[in-house]
């Protein structure tokens, strides 16, 4: 069993990984407003500003 | 007007030569509302940055400093159809967001945590069962106590500090279980995976962990969504006032008049701040002051109180604070009085906590002496005894009432109810007995036409769209019947006599008897009268006092909650009268004062009764307090707003009901839910005590009961509790 030696550090790695990108979107505010940008999304804002 | 309006006082430095304000929009009601205002914001001169937080209806704008004025803001708001509400964040607020934050940090680390440990130990039982070598199993436990150990050290924080605060005060609460409980189990676990065992007991210690936060995060978030609305109603609330610098007026916020400064009050006008008349003539309405709705003429040397709306004349006041032997400073007096009379009731969850904390930890020492004694080896008698803690620890218990709480303060923000305290649902829970002031709780904060069915409906909406020219209480009262909000092109008002209009050729004519060619009409009792005249008719207008749209009914179904209805008001007899006759409350007292509402709540509350109190007006503020429980309207003046439990929006008076309904349910649940953790607790512990209990019974325990209660808590919101 001795590859589990290093594939439980490897799923825990992984695990880091997205433990720090949530933190991460946390700091940067991006939970700040949830209902804002499940509709910023539907805005076509940046097909307007090429047509100006 | 052509006054400047300053809002100064709301643009913080933003850092790197920039402003920011924040404003609270009214009107945001799709997700277009986004682009449009962000891009019309960003089209200003200088402006740097502009986002709209859509969650709390909240924009956010930078710009360089000296660029703009920040008045243009809302300028440019109102144009494209938005109303935009300057205010600083409360310090309040800004430090719950830094708590959620936290809150959710450690969330994601007992998360995260919880979710690895689990992957290892569920190897464990299944290698356990099957043909783990020991040193596969040594490896996994110790991969484990390497997760476990530094996240529960850093997610447990709030529980460990929470348990170490009660001990420095010499009491318990649950925190104190769940701190020697994960310490324990995860303490007896390093021990017995340096001993080879077969099994450990970090995923219990970090599971648990991760079950309370998600109760806690709940629990914040939505004490939070509702302290946000709160804080936008106050934003909206905020009113300006004119200020004299030198001889110029300049509008600005209410917020920065300080003692000394000369205002000027206009009719139609609410005084701004406390102060004392020092030139002009007028009538006042005190009705949010002392609930009496006849006015009161004033002039020079008249002390005022922030609040009273002004009727006819121009005022200029001197801001000063409160002083001796004034209306408020007496209500301040009464406020500290009844605060420090108030017996603050226990919460549910603290009384079971002091019962179940000495109880839990009785019974784990009792296991381990009883096991010492019937032979038992230490080490065995240690651990079966921590497994008792482990099994009771109070994840159930603890997320008992919360869990109710946060699904029933989410059915009564859905209700127009905003909760200031969080015990508030069980104390509302518990009232038996309600008080109502009558003055703008059961009436409209704001007189109403009250003889509109007497009136040829055209004519009357004709009125109503002229009366939208004036700012004269009278005709402000009368233009909230106006279906168009359009005013009539050419509308001329004469200062204290009406206003008028050529609509289709005729002149239109609103205000006085007099100025409508009339000679003394008589108002109805009570009330007030404006008079309209079109081409050859005339229709006399009462405006009055009425009565909530639904008072009535309200009334009928708290009496049918068995409710005993009360009215205390400080208006005059013959106005308090009619309204408990139309409502059908025979216990009623007029013409009272502060002093003497709390005398006849603390008799009320002597005969054992608890009072709900509902009110609104400054002079209701030391009864609020004095109640056990107490709602006020979302107009109360701000002074009785701080001292209200919950404060409901609004017209109707249906909250006060929906309010009851959903407290009693949410009490009963809670009840429910401390029941099923203590059957949880009876059917679990003897099985832990005779030393049964597997790491992985522990888990599916912990996990079901937890699961089971906050399942139950669900049901506080179906069925009724929408507005």
């Amino acid at each position: 069993m001795n590859v589990l030696v290093y594939l439980v550090p490897a799923a825990l790695g992984l695990g880091l990984i997205g433990l720090i990108g949530f933190l991460w979107a946390l700091r940067s505010g991006q939970y700040s407003d949830v209902e804002g940008a499940a509709l910023r999304v539907l805005s076509d804002d940046d097909i307007g500003r090429t047509g100006d | 007007m052509n006054e400047a309006l300053d809002l100064s006082l709301y643009a913080k430095p933003a850092g790197a030569g920039t402003l920011g304000m924040d404003l609270a929009v009214e009107g945001v009601a799709c997700g277009a509302c986004i682009d449009r205002i962000e891009s019309a914001v960003k089209k200003l001169p200088g402006v740097t940055d502009a986002r709209l937080n859509f969650t709390n209806r909240r924009l956010h704008v930078a710009w360089a400093d000296g660029a703009l004025q920040p008045a243009q803001i809302i300028g440019t708001l109102e144009k494209i159809g938005y109303r935009g509400h300057p205010f600083v964040p409360l310090r309040a607020e800004q430090e719950e967001a830094a708590e959620a934050r936290r809150l959710t940090r450690y969330l994601a680390v007992a998360g995260f945590a919880a979710m690895n440990v689990m992957l290892l130990s569920v190897s464990v039982w299944s290698g356990n069962a099957t043909d783990i070598t020991p040193e596969t199993r040594d490896f996994f436990h110790w991969a484990s106590a390497l997760i476990a150990l530094p996240a529960a050290a850093y997610a447990g924080q709030p529980f460990f500090k929470s348990a170490w605060r009660a001990l420095k005060a010499r009491s318990l609460n649950m925190d104190v279980p769940i701190t020697v409980g994960v310490t324990l189990a995860l303490a007896m676990s390093l021990v017995e995976t340096a001993n080879h065992a077969r099994s450990a007991y970090f995923d219990s210690a970090i599971m648990l962990l991760f079950f309370l936060l998600v109760g806690r995060t709940l629990d914040h978030a939505m004490r939070r969504k509702t302290r946000a609305v709160a804080g936008n109603l106050a934003a909206l609330k905020a009113d300006s006032a004119h200020r004299f610098a030198g001889d110029e007026l300049v509008t600005v916020p209410v917020a920065v008049l300080k003692s000394g400064d000369r205002v000027l009050v206009k009719p139609g006008e609410r005084v701004p701040a406390d102060g004392m008349v020092i030139s002009g003539s007028s009538e006042i309405d005190e009705s949010v002051i002392t609930g009496e709705t006849a006015r009161r003429a004033v002039a020079a040397g008249v002390q005022l109180y922030a609040g009273s709306l002004n009727f006819n004349g121009t005022l200029t006041l001197r801001v000063s604070a409160a002083g001796e032997g004034t209306l408020i400073d007496e209500i301040e007096r009464l406020l500290e009085r009844a605060a420090s009379a108030k017996s603050r009731s226990l919460r549910l969850a603290d009384r079971a906590s002091r019962i179940y904390a000495p109880l839990v930890h009785l019974a784990a020492a009792a296991t381990a002496l009883g096991w010492l004694i019937a032979g038992a080896s230490l080490h065995d008698a240690l651990v079966t005894a921590i497994a008792v803690l482990i099994i009771t620890c109070p994840c159930a218990l603890a997320l008992a009432i919360p869990a109710v709480q946060v699904v029933a303060s989410g059915a009564l923000f859905r209700a127009g109810v905003i909760l200031n305290s969080g015990d508030a649902i069980e104390r509302l829970a518990e009232a038996d007995t309600v008080v109502f002031d009558k003055t703008g709780t059961l009436t409209l904060p704001e007189p109403r036409v009250v003889n509109a069915d007497a009136i040829d409906p055209v004519l009357l909406q004709m009125a109503a769209r002229l009366a939208l020219s004036s700012r004269h209480p009278l005709a402000v009262a009368l233009s909230r019947e106006a279906a168009s909000a359009r005013p009539y092109d050419g509308a001329v008002e004469e200062p204290g006599q009406g206003v008028r209009a050529m609509i289709d050729g005729s002149e239109a004519r609103l205000g006085s008897p007099a100025f409508c060619g009339l000679g003394n009409v008589m108002p109805l009792p009570g009330s007030s009268l404006i008079v309209f005249t079109f081409a050859g008719k005339t229709a006399a207008i009462s405006i009055a006092q009425k009565l909530r749209p639904d008072a009535a009914e309200v009334v009928n179904a708290l009496r049918g909650l068995g409710l005993d209805l009360r009215i205390l008001s400080g208006d005059r007899n013959e106005a308090v009268a009619p309204v408990a006759r139309a409502l059908g409350i025979s216990h009623w007292q007029g013409t009272l004062t502060p002093a003497e509402k709390i005398v006849f709540i603390d008799s009320l509350k002597t005969t054992g009764r608890r009072v709900l109190m509902v009110g609104d007006g400054l002079n209701d503020a030391p009864a609020l307090a004095a109640a056990h429980v107490s709602l006020s309207p979302i107009s109360a003046a701000d002074l009785t707003q701080a001292q209200a439990d919950a404060v409901f929006l609004g017209d109707r008076l249906k909250p006060v009901h929906d309010a009851i309904l959903i407290a009693r349910r949410a009490r009963r649940l809670m009840k429910e839910n401390l029941w099923f953790a203590a059957i949880y607790n009876a059917v679990a512990v003897p099985i832990a005590i005779a030393g049964l209990v597997t790491p992985l019974i522990a888990a599916l325990a912990m996990s079901g009961s937890s699961l089971s209660v906050t399942l139950n808590a669900l049901r506080a919101r179906m069925q009724g509790g929408r507005a």
